[in-house]
């Protein structure tokens, strides 16, 4: 069951720049304020400075403080930050009960030497654990980079720090996306008369900013609110950590170890992170020396009789496609996850789209289905992880779960399952007449699933390969039959998978004579557009795909019922197409959006009545 | 919890006595008649024998190219994958099942070529899998193309004027990649080919074999210059650990230490007695040495066949399991629920 839920764009982010009283968090916070206002925002501030007015440095007397609240609806400088950059300890010591649970520490890591530790009264050398920071920390080394930016600047040593604040301005402006034009401006305003200091803050300015190009550095501005909680214990998560839960709930559920084969890539990343973390589970993480080792680890893990998994996005998922071919052909359980991301190629990497569909479904050489599946928000990620695994086990087949950017950063409150909430996961059983040999063709008559021994098991040894095999005895076959009746096999396989998934579900008005219909991480916005325009006596049903390939059983039925169904999705109209082909009947209008962010509801609204009443106009 | 892999209870039972023939498929081989394949797949199902790990016990991982079809000719968990990624996929096997033996089958241009990058992490990784390269220097299942080990000027179908470019040696890949096990044997020499995969089979960590292996159909002959029976005994030398590096028809041929290099010297002659001649230490920790006898060509020095670096290292897998169960001692949950509420949450009533 899909949860009821909406998505947000935070209305208004939480800032606090804090330091040493001469780091310059006033002008830091200050022109951060100006910018926003500069693109629209309401703002509201809250300097916050030390009683001394020269207290000594790096001392918990000497810190000073800049809340910033900026965005819409905003009438106080808000209770807690979202964004905490903390110049040094001691302004970490201070401000860090400010940070919200679900926030971000950006931090200069060069000011944590022995000396820095002791003036901010810390007893152990390591003070994120001695505060019990559970927020994700930045380690940044703003001093050095400051420095480095400078090497040619001609400043002397105090001057240069004192740019150390720009750094930190740079940074911010990029996990926010505001203009650097309009804090140069200011910039250039404050030191009119140094045009020497104003040379080296734009510098340095550009440098933070860069920096967190150059990380991917992000923080989520999104949060999607679940209504009507159950009863039960709750914890915030997030999209990509939900991932790799459901997988170990898999894994749990099936009796087989967790094996995760990856590579770093934004904005999967994270994921192999958790995973890593999860070896007090038993999970087996492998970081390998490239994407195809990812998938190949994996699919070697696979048959040895782990529940394998790699970890990727959109062009990890190209260097995979081969690999993916091959488990295809094998007929070997396979989770891969896909958090799409802007494309072709490098693209937006840290920007979300659902341009990776088509690949999904059909990037790869010969006639090679698969399964898709997508998970509609970051709580939804826990269930279609496990739900990836429990089909690629059960139908031996690998498996792609189409998650993106959006739902993997983007957090919520989430229910923790109790231990008998998900359904144990089986493999098709062996089974052996009297003196029959075990052979890789061998398959479950209702699903046409594949058997998967454990490697190792006594009596079960047999060979597996990228080449054709006999429909019978499993040994490679040129035959153009038998070849004909494998594709068909496999692609039997793949439609069967059916049968074994939730119908599709109608929401909003399903009486309506519109359906507005997504995929995957577009629900929060399409569900709260929907409601919209049913609350507003312009009624629409709506629905969203979680299983793509095969769609559930009753799609053809629900889509046939609606005299429009329109498609939205964050790309050019990959699943209009698809659904097109399969049901030329059907009258497909399509909303499509691909500039790297998520829709707006508002735009969905628009979008719908537009074409509706372009429909009434016709008629 | 996720339970422990328990593929089957016979790991501890009493050894049980195998034949070359138990490793054998009922697939018939369709190598080339002539092709040194064949020799090497017999040889591999005798030394299998000889370590007496029974079949299902034994995975044979290959990539693509002639040699990689041996999987399907053993009676052993196989698989024959996708062009250079046994490496890889070798790599996840062992570590997700590290009871198994695993022995990956690669030929010059499947291991060094497309599947360089495998090739070289798994051995810095040190995975535990025995790796045979057969290579005969050509693209054989394509028909005849130069490969990465073929010499500068090769003439082939896809260098009809000859190669513009130098080859890799394998070993001084594997040593590049600060391997620990590397030997190396002729096709046709069955007895040394039994020797060094029985070696690497006992050896823990990443073990390269090269078998210089001849294809008859598009290279015929390229390692006659050493491999030849009538020269072979003067232009290879067998190397043993703890024996003098002696070589020759008589015998009387042996390697000693000129400066930071190698010399051949005839015992006997310009006053070089037996005592000269190097003792061969396989175990050695430094490579530098194993290093300078792999790199002996034939011409000048004689090649270097038996198994020329065996030292003992941390392997991979290994690692990761013992890393596993220590994080479990230490902070171990029970299940994934437990580790969830021993983190921050909040209950709704």
């Amino acid at each position: 069951m899909l949860e009821k839920t909406e998505v947000k764009v935070l209305d208004k982010v939480v800032v606090r720049f804090s330091g040493d009283s001469g780091d310059g968090m006033q002008l830091a916070g200050n022109i951060f304020t100006n910018v926003s206002a500069g693109i629209g925002n309401q703002v509201s501030t809250f300097p916050d400075y030390p009683a001394e007015i020269r207290a000594p440095q790096g001392s918990l007397g000497g810190v000073s403080g800049f809340q910033v609240s900026v965005g819409r609806g905003v009438h106080t400088p808000g209770d807690s930050c979202d964004v905490l950059v903390a110049m040094n300890p001691a302004a970490l010591k201070q401000n860090v009960k400010f940070l919200k649970p679900g926030g971000v520490i950006i931090t200069d890591i060069d000011s944590y030497r022995e000396a820095d530790l002791r003036k901010a009264q810390f007893k152990t050398e390591n003070p994120f654990e001695e505060l019990g920071i559970k927020q994700t920390v930045l380690e940044v080394p703003v001093t050095a980079m400051t420095r480095a930016a400078l090497a040619d600047s001609g400043l002397d040593n105090k001057s240069v720090l004192k740019c150390r604040n720009i750094f930190a301005l740079g940074l911010v402006c990029w996990l926010f996306d505001r203009p650097l034009e309009s804090a140069l401006h200011h910039l250039k305003k404050k030191f009119s008369r140094k045009p020497a200091v104003y040379e080296a803050n734009a510098k340095v300015l550009q440098a933070g900013f860069d920096y967190g190009h150059n990380i991917h550095a992000s923080v989520s501005v999104h949060r999607i609110n679940t209504d009507n909680p159950k009863p039960g214990v709750y914890t915030d998560i997030n999209g990509n950590t939900a991932t790799a839960w459901g997988l170990i709930m898999a894994s749990e559920k099936c009796g087989r170890p967790l094996f995760l084969g990856s590579y770093p890539i934004t904005p999967a990343t994270d994921i192999l992170h958790e995973l890593a973390k999860r070896k007090d589970l038993g999970v087996k993480a492998c970081q390998m020396e490239d994407e195809i080792a990812g998938v190949c680890s994996a699919i070697g893990a696979s048959f040895a009789g782990n529940l394998a998994v790699t970890s990727t996005s959109g062009p990890g998922l190209a260097l995979k496609s081969e690999g993916i071919g091959l488990a295809v052909m094998a007929e070997l359980p396979l989770v891969v996850i896909d958090v799409q991301r802007g494309g072709p190629s490098t693209g937006l990497p840290t920007k979300t789209e659902q341009t990776d569909l088509m690949q999904a479904l059909y990037g790869r050489n010969g006639e090679s289905p698969l399964a898709v599946v997508a998970p509609v928000s970051p709580t939804d990620c826990f269930t279609m992880a496990f739900e990836a695994c429990r089909i690629a086990v059960e139908h031996s087949t690998p498996v792609i779960l189409l998650s993106d950017a959006f739902i993997g950063n983007g957090s919520s409150a989430w229910r923790v399952p109790e231990a008998d909430e998900y359904p144990e996961i089986k493999a098709p059983e062996v089974r052996l007449a009297e003196g029959q040999r075990f052979c890789p063709t061998m398959r479950d008559e209702d699903t046409l699933a594949r058997p998967w021994p454990v490697a190792g098991t006594e009596g079960l040894q047999h060979r597996l390969g990228g080449l054709e095999k006999d429909i019978r005895t499993g040994a490679i076959s040129t035959d153009p039959l038998n070849h004909e009746r494998m594709v068909e096999i496999r692609r039997r396989k793949i439609e069967n998978i059916a049968n074994n998934i939730p119908a599709l579900e109608v929401m909003g008005d399903p009486e309506a004579d519109t359906l507005l219909l997504g995929w995957g991480g577009t629900y929060g916005h399409l569900l709260t557009a929907a409601n919209e325009l049913c609350a507003s006596g312009r009624p629409v049903a709506m629905a969203q795909l979680r299983y793509i390939s095969p769609l559930p059983a009753n799609t053809a039925e629900i889509l046939r019922r609606y005299s429009k169904v329109i498609v939205a999705e964050l790309n050019s109209g990959m699943l209009a197409d698809y659904l097109q082909a399969k049901f030329p009947d059907v009258e497909i209008h399509r909303i499509n959006k691909v500039q790297g962010q998520p829709f707006m509801v508002s735009e969905i609204v628009a979008a719908v009545d537009r074409i509706n009443s372009l429909n009434t106009v016709a008629q | 919890m996720i339970s422990e892999q328990l593929t089957d209870n016979n790991c501890c039972a009493k050894a049980q006595e195998f034949k070359p023939a138990d490793y054998k498929s009922d697939q018939s081989v369709r190598w080339c008649p002539g092709c040194g394949d064949h020799a090497i797949l017999n040889t591999l199902h005798k030394a299998m024998a000889e370590l007496g790990v029974p079949p299902h016990r034994i995975a044979v991982i290959s990539g693509i190219g002639c040699s990689s079809r041996l999987p399907y000719y053993m009676n052993t968990y196989g698989f024959h994958t996708i062009h250079g990624r046994a490496a890889a996929i070798a790599t996840g096997f062992k570590v997700a099942n590290p009871e198994m033996e695993v022995w990956q089958i690669s030929g010059d241009g499947d291991g060094l070529a497309i599947g360089g990058n495998h090739f070289i992490h798994a051995i810095r990784r040190n995975v535990d899998i025995n790796m045979l390269l057969f290579n005969n220097k050509i693209y054989g299942l394509t028909k005849g193309q130069y490969s990465p080990t073929s010499e500068r000027g090769f003439v082939s179908k896809s260098s009809p004027y000859g190669t513009t470019e130098d080859p890799f040696i394998p070993a001084e890949l594997v040593f590049g990649a600060r391997g620990n096990f590397f030997a190396r044997a002729i096709d046709v020499d069955l007895e040394t080919s039994r020797e060094v995969m029985v070696a690497a089979g006992r050896h823990k960590g990443t073990s390269v074999v090269e078998i210089l292996q001849n294809c008859m159909i598009f290279n015929n002959g390229v390692h006659n210059r050493y491999a030849d029976r009538t020269v072979r005994a003067d232009r290879t030398i067998h190397l043993r650990h703890g024996q003098k590096m002696i070589f020759g028809a008589d015998s009387n041929k042996g390697l000693v230490q000129d400066g930071f290099l190698l010399k051949a010297v005839t015992i006997g002659e310009d006053g070089y007695t037996m005592d000269d001649v190097l003792v061969h230490d396989a175990h050695c920790a430094s490579n530098f040495l194993h290093q300078q006898l792999a790199m002996m060509d034939g011409e000048s020095l004689p090649l270097a066949v038996g198994v020329i670096r065996d030292v003992d290292a941390p392997t991979y897998n290994d690692s990761v399991t013992e890393q596993v169960r220590e994080v479990r001692a230490h902070k171990g949950f029970d299940c994934l629920r437990s580790m969830i509420l021993s983190g921050e949450t909040w209950t709704v009533e």
